[in-house]
């Protein structure tokens, strides 16, 4: 069986020119374990039994690190998801396993009120994870409670989704860092990186761009400093740090590689996906983990679209081969065979049907003559050619109201890649939308211009002056830090010109066989290079960004690159320092991953992505949404 | 060398010696007559009270505090009422016990720290005598008033009084007392006159020590040992009873033949005793009473004053200060006169060896012999500990090192640790500190203790000379102390705060472990505010310099440090201080200037106050927020005229905001909802709130036509739309002549391919093939492709020529169709040699 996979791994249209010699990667399993005992920990705090409420997204990670059995080990007598609603629950202890929102706190501080009016006493505890804000005490005081609750802190940072994904969970750190101007995710984010360092380093180098990774950065240093150090074996060796606003091209684009493709369309929760009836041909949904665990899908996740259905043919062919061993089999080799290799068989027998569900129904979705256009359309503004032919598809888009999300997500695309749009088409596109969806969505526009995704064309002259004026800020030590609201109003996109620095796009008259994929750009089907692993690859070949001045300019600066306190251990050619950890700021998509694992195999060294959430496009500009409050 | 034994005194067993610790450095003009004397152990300092009970205000007594080798550290006339008794904390703090119970405390220096009353009751009674004792649980006080009755405190770091209760037959003060600490209980052992009895707090019950027969006559003297293990009693017949302090068992009984209880009486041990004795002083004797009825005489010709220590007694007497203790057994196997112990070998055979005779080598074969070299030189290492002359102690560690060359696998360990040890312990014994620990009270004592002991002091150098030569870590070591020197020199009232500050940064540097806005705190204290911002200047870690920047009302600053530090937590308590402390003004004011700040506390208010948000937009201006502050607020009313009368305050702000596409988008949906509410109530339409598109669509669905074309020109929504609009609606509902009309009407601005698709999505042939002609040429092949028109779609594609076009239509044909296939296929070899 193993022989077979093994030959199948070899086969040429699959397997990437892989270097033998990658790294083996480091083990996070400790995290989950550090993760669950801290838990169980906090549960025994409470003795007695109790009922426990869940923050709705904490369900999925929560159950990663603890199953229902092991909450009800520990005397978890009910469970409830958070629902901001009146509660039900009959017993007199309550735990609240909560983010640090002001809103959830604010709907305990009513749930304690309403006991305290009917007169019921009970005892309530609350669970901030990953940490608790000083806002959140501020609110149980001002609703007169916080002598009523204890409070603790779970410090579940880090929750490993495959051998190479570990994610925050923290979508919201995308919206209130980058929109809100919030900081206080940031310390969240250097904690999780002391995690790592603490457990897997010392790191002998660290990189990175953007306002928010420079700032996590000095959080996790300020920690490294109060903490004690310990002298252990590197595990992981070099880090970079990147700002999702450094690249919002990427998860922009409509993604086309397997794992993004299933994401964009089945919504990939916590690395588990729930396959509807279209793709189960059955009357019931069906959850799959999709991670390295699941053999068919570690062989697709990372191939272009175009390649999977051909792949696992093949495999339903060659699975067909194995059952078929069976005859002429004496009773002997039939009991091995049942015994030894039957079970494996049939497991790969229900994962490939699965997969095949899915491929097919994103084949109907996906094939059609629409997407093929949507797709074009992309790539062209990619290129930068045939705008005006570009603008009227989004315009026959919003108008048709094919998609809301889509829409807006064309338009983010064109300001972007041509850095802003004419006065003309913003207001017309603005006002078609607006007859489309609704008025509400000028605060959305509102969000969507902060952020600098969608913007007006600035006469030249006036971006200048706004931008010495924050350069004016930006000499004072603490503006520096700070001007973050001012710096976005200069925030110019520059996409083209950092393409042509970078080449993101290749020459688009060459052939690109998709199935022996040349660089990164496979992932979008050879038409772009995603941004953000270009820079990824371009520092780490030139260890530092030293003649990459003119772009990171063009990026809007803050890039930094350390060396390690451990200079003797980094010159050890040791594994660990082809080890690189790439930490989002503001969530990566499944697409980014896939291409970091592309340049690992090229390069010879493996890659562990870790982000605050991972996003797509669609994630992305909901998360910027802003027509219902 | 050959003197050591000069000064050692058989008794029993064993050998006490008396060795001379210091010549005091004070100059007594009285001695030590008619004062009160308190000297701490571990080598504490000395407290001196002349003549505490002179009441004549005109001359007030002296207190005088000295180190233990008589250096002055603070002299100060005692202003204070009548001092029973004088002592000492663990902490080396002075408690000065005061007639009417009040207890004064200063520190070593003579700074008055606080004071604590002993209770009620002495008020009216006097305190007759007083005891300062020390335990586990702190340093505890014991009084016996005029009332005859005593109260305790166990720790007067955690007062509790406990009186304890009445001793029949008490008159006055008991012949004598001690407290005893046993078994977690705090007891008092007292005599009077032949009854002997045991108060604890609910009791007082009479004992008899065992073995003491009443020939011995009345107590009158008694002692507990430093551990509180042993006891000893002294009759008026002259009898010394020893025994443990729990009266189940004696150790001997000796008569001493003095009828006048002595002056002082004191256990004097060490750890592992060989030959345990009590210490008794009368005027001009002092006289060591071993338990194996053995004595050693020592003529005094000064008053003295003895202090228990853990391994012996000290004496102090106004010219010198001597350490009585027993020899310890490791020295004196080594240096008995003919000791043939292996340390003593190895000791003789070095001193053999320094002077290059081969008897060095007979020695030491000797100890090799036996295998007991490595016994000799832990000896020697051992020995050099107890010894209290450096010459001794070198001519022992080299003899130890000499004899570590022959061992192979010998840990060093033991060796270097008492080298380096010594080297301290000699160095806090100079005169100039006055700390004479010995080795064993240095173990029981720590290095910590030590170290703390020697900054309380302000021998700042000294302290971390040993942290260093130690190798201590440097937050427990040098940085700790380096906290103590600065928070005492910011105290310095003679220097400018810019000389201060720059000494302490200079010194402090960037010394791990020292927290500069302690030492800001520290400063802030005393009064130095200026310094204290300077200090905090040099604080790398702008968190810590927040809450004392607020405690010293410097907010704006504290605001600035708390963004630097990048701790949201921190901004968001200045913040909360702030919006409490300042006026609504100031407060936007303040956060206008730091957007971090603002951006926090707005985030707070859009959950929390909405109302405060618009003041805060109002406030700098922001019209762009503040209307989209009204649009946002629109959509939570319910109440249409509100909704509108609020989208109008949107629109007024967008204008002041010059942000007329928004204002204009604003009207546009006034204008909308006030039609939807218009067309409700005529027709029941349901459409108050829907997008304009919605609109139109539903009034399309509903058959609204007039109403939804009026719609269409009043918001003049493009051609395209409409078209679109009005092309699915009519398919949906299967209004095929409607449409035909429709496409009729004048020319589609959005081709005619759209009918084609939009009646194909219907299931509609018949009617999707009217439209195919219309269909621009570029458009055709794929019009014809849609309606699954093969011929149509391959004529059309030849007659353009066009490889892509040939090539669509290829990819449809079935394989069967040969003709067609075979047609498309010569069409575009055609079109490729063009």
């Amino acid at each position: 069986m193993t022989e077979k996979l093994r030959q199948l791994r070899k086969q040429p249209n699959m397997a990437h020119s892989a270097r033998t010699d990658c790294p083996e990667l480091p083990d996070f399993f400790l995290l989950k374990r550090l993760a669950r005992d801290q838990l169980i920990y906090l549960l025994e705090q409470l003795p007695g039994k109790k009922d426990l409420f869940i923050e709705a997204d904490l369900m999925s990670p929560l159950d990663r690190i603890a199953n229902v059995s092991t909450l009800k080990q520990h005397e978890v007598d009910k469970l409830y998801k958070v629902e901001y609603k009146p509660i039900v629950s009959t017993s007199d202890q309550l735990c609240f396993l909560i983010r640090p929102r002001i809103q959830t706190v604010k709907w305990i501080c009513d749930v304690a009120n309403a006991d305290k009016a009917a007169g019921r006493f009970r005892r309530y505890k609350i669970i901030f994870t990953p940490q608790k804000f000083y806002a959140c005490d501020a609110v149980l005081e001002e609703q007169g409670i916080i002598g009523d609750v204890t409070t603790d802190e779970w410090s579940f940072y880090l929750l490993p989704l495959d051998d190479d994904i570990i994610s925050l969970e923290l979508p919201e750190f995308f919206r209130d860092n980058f929109l809100a101007g919030d900081q206080r995710w940031v310390r969240t984010a250097g904690s999780a990186l002391h995690l790592l360092h603490s457990l897997y380093g010392p790191f002998s180098k660290v990189y990175g761009i953007g306002r928010c990774s420079k700032m996590a950065y000095e959080s996790w240093r300020e920690q490294v400093e109060e903490g004690e150090q310990k002298a252990r074996q590197a595990e992981i060796g070099k880090v970079f740090l990147i700002d999702r606003d450094v690249d919002f091209v990427t998860p922009l684009c409509s993604q086309v590689v397997y794992e993004g493709l299933v994401d964009d369309i089945f919504k990939i929760k916590c690395a588990c996906v729930e396959f509807g009836p279209d793709v189960t041909s059955s009357d019931k949904s069906i959850k799959v983990m999709l991670n390295s665990q699941d053999r068919v899908f570690n062989e697709i996740r990372n191939e272009h679209f175009s390649n999977v259905f051909g792949f696992l043919s093949q495999k339903a062919r060659n699975l067909q081969t194995s059952y078929d061993k069976r005859r002429g089999m004496d009773i002997k080799q039939m009991k091995t065979f049942v015994s030894e290799e039957l079970k494996g068989l049939k497991q790969e027998h229900r994962l490939l049907s699965l997969h095949i569900g899915a491929c097919e129904s994103i084949m109907k979705k996906k094939t059609k003559q629409d997407f093929q256009e949507l797709l074009k359309t992309e790539h062209s503004l990619l290129e930068g050619f045939e705008i005006r032919e570009s603008i009227s598809y989004i315009e026959e888009h919003i108008n048709r109201q094919v998609s809301m999300i889509e829409s807006l997500r064309l338009l983010c695309l064109l300001s972007i890649t041509e850095n802003g749009l004419l006065p003309k088409d913003y207001r017309s596109l603005k006002a078609q939308y607006l007859q489309s969806y609704g008025v509400d969505h000028l605060l959305t526009f509102a969000n969507l211009r902060q952020l600098g995704l969608l913007v007006e064309q600035q006469p030249g002259e006036t971006l200048t002056v706004m931008e010495s004026k924050v350069g004016k800020l930006v000499n004072d030590r603490t503006a520096g830090k700070l001007s973050d609201a001012f710096s976005s109003l200069a925030k110019k996109s520059n996409f083209r010109a950092l393409s042509r620095k970078l080449n993101l796009v290749p020459k688009s008259d060459e052939e690109y066989d998709l199935r022996v994929p040349r660089d990164m750009a496979y992932i979008f089907s050879g038409a772009y290079v995603p941004l953000s692993c270009k820079l990824i690859e371009q520092v780490l070949e030139r260890d530092g960004w030293t003649g990459l001045e003119e772009v990171t300019r063009l990026l809007n600066g803050h890039e930094f690159a350390v060396t390690g306190s451990t200079g003797a251990d980094s010159k050890a050619k040791n594994d660990a320092q082809r080890i690189i950890l790439v930490m989002f700021l503001g969530g990566c998509t499944f697409s980014e991953i896939s291409a970091l694992r592309f340049l690992g195999r090229e390069r010879g060294c493996k890659f562990i992505v870790v982000t605050t959430a991972i996003t797509n496009s669609s994630r992305l500009i909901e998360a910027l949404l802003d027509n219902i409050v | 060398m050959a003197f050591i034994t000069a000064n050692w005194n058989p008794l029993g067993e064993a050998f006490y010696r008396k060795t001379e610790l210091y010549e005091m450095c004070w100059n007594l003009r009285d001695g030590l007559r008619d004062s009160l004397v308190a000297a701490a152990p571990y080598g504490g300092p000395i407290a001196l009270l002349r003549e505490p009970l002179r009441r004549s205000p005109s001359s007030r007594p002296q207190l005088e505090i000295y180190s233990a080798s008589g250096v002055s550290i603070a002299s100060f006339p005692w202003k204070s009422g009548p001092v029973v008794q004088l002592g000492w904390t663990v902490s080396d703090e002075l408690l000065c016990i005061q007639e009417d119970g009040s207890v004064l405390i200063y520190d070593l220096f003579g700074s008055f720290k606080r004071h604590f009353s002993m209770g009620q009751e002495v008020m009216h009674s006097q305190v007759l005598e007083a005891k300062v004792f020390h335990s586990p649980y702190g340093t505890g006080v014991a009084i016996v008033t005029a009332s005859s009755r005593f109260t305790l405190a166990t720790n007067i770091d955690d007062l509790k009084l406990r009186r304890l209760p009445e001793v029949p037959g008490l008159q006055g003060k008991p012949t004598s007392w001690v407290v005893l600490s046993q078994d977690r209980q705090t007891k008092v052992l007292m005599s009077n006159g032949p009854e002997l009895y045991i108060l604890d707090n609910t009791s007082c019950t009479a004992v008899v020590p065992p073995g003491l027969g009443p020939q011995a006559g009345s107590i009158v003297h008694m002692a507990v040992s430093f551990s509180y293990k042993y006891l000893s009693l002294f009759t008026d017949t002259g009898h010394l009873w020893t025994g443990l302090s729990n009266l189940q068992d004696k150790l001997s009984e000796v008569d001493t033949k003095k009828t006048t209880p002595p002056k002082q009486m004191v256990w004097c041990r060490r750890p592992r005793s060989q030959q345990p004795s009590v210490v008794l002083m009368w005027d001009r004797l002092l006289m060591v009473v071993g338990v194996s009825q053995d004595t050693i005489q020592f003529p005094l010709e000064d008053p003295c004053v003895l202090i228990g220590e853990l391994d012996g007694v000290r004496i102090i007497s106004s010219a010198n200060q001597e350490l009585l203790q027993e020899v310890p057994l490791v020295c004196q196997d080594i240096f008995k006169i003919a000791s043939m112990a292996p340390g003593a070998l190895l000791l003789e055979a070095h001193r053999e060896y320094q002077k290059s005779s081969q008897k060095a080598d007979e020695y030491l074969r000797e100890i090799k012999e036996q295998s007991m070299l490595g016994e000799a030189v832990r000896q020697c290492v051992e020995a050099a500990g107890h010894e209290y002359d450096s010459n001794t102690q070198k001519s022992l560690l080299r003899a130890a090192s000499f004899g570590k060359c022959f061992l192979t696998d010998f840990s060093p360990d033991a060796f270097v640790s008492t080298c380096r040890e010594l080297r301290v312990l000699n160095a806090v014994r100079e005169r100039g500190v006055g700390l004479p620990l010995t080795h064993t009270q240095f173990k029981q004592l720590t290095l910590q203790v030590l170290i703390d002991r020697l900054v309380y002091r302000q021998f700042y150098p000294l302290a971390i000379e040993v942290c260093r030569y130690l190798k201590i870590p440097d937050y427990q070591g040098v940085s700790r102390v380096l906290k103590h020197w600065a928070s005492c020199k910011v105290q310095q009232k003679d220097l400018s705060d810019e000389a201060i500050a720059r000494a302490v940064c200079v010194k402090v540097g960037d010394s791990p472990g020292v927290s500069y806005s302690d030492i800001a705190a520290k400063a802030y204290e005393c009064g130095r505010t200026e310094l204290a911002i300077k200090l905090l200047d040099s604080e790398a870690r702008s968190g810590e310099q927040v809450p004392l920047l607020l405690k010293m009302k410097k907010s704006q600053l504290a605001l600035s440090k708390a963004v630097e530090s990048g701790d949201t937590d921190l901004v968001y308590t200045v913040v909360t201080y702030l919006k409490n402390e300042m006026n609504r003004g100031d407060f936007f004011m303040t956060l206008r200037n730091q957007p971090v700040a603002l951006s926090l506390y707005r985030q707070f208010c859009k959950l929390q106050e909405q109302e405060t948000l618009k003041d805060l937009y109002n406030q700098d201006d922001d019209h762009q927020e503040l209307a989209n502050y009204y649009v946002t607020a629109s959509y939570r009313e319910k109440r249409l005229d509100s909704r509108l009368s609020l989208l109008q305050s949107a629109v007024d702000e967008y204008n002041k905001a010059k942000n007329e596409f928004s204002a204009k988008a604003t009207e546009e949906e006034m204008r909308l909802l006030r039609i939807q509410r218009k067309l409700d109530e005529e027709k029941g339409a349901g459409l108050l709130g829907l997008s304009l598109q919605a609109t139109i669509e539903a009034l399309l669905a509903l058959g609204l036509h007039k109403q939804a074309e009026q719609l269409y020109r009043d918001f003049r929504v493009p051609d395209k739309r409409f078209w679109w609009l009005k092309l699915k609606s009519l398919a949906e509902k299967e209004e095929w002549e409607e449409l035909e009309k429709f496409s009729k009407s004048k020319k589609s601005p959005i081709g005619y391919l759209a009918f084609v698709e939009v009646c194909m999505k219907s299931n509609n042939k018949h009617e999707a093939k009217k439209y195919v002609s219309k269909v621009t040429p570029e458009q055709r092949v794929k019009a014809h492709l849609a309606v699954g028109d093969l011929e149509g779609a391959a004529d059309a594609a030849i007659e353009r020529k066009s490889d892509s076009e040939l090539a669509a239509v290829l990819a449809k044909c079935p394989a069967s169709d040969r003709q067609l296939v075979d047609r498309l296929n010569r069409a575009a070899a055609t079109a490729a040699k063009k």
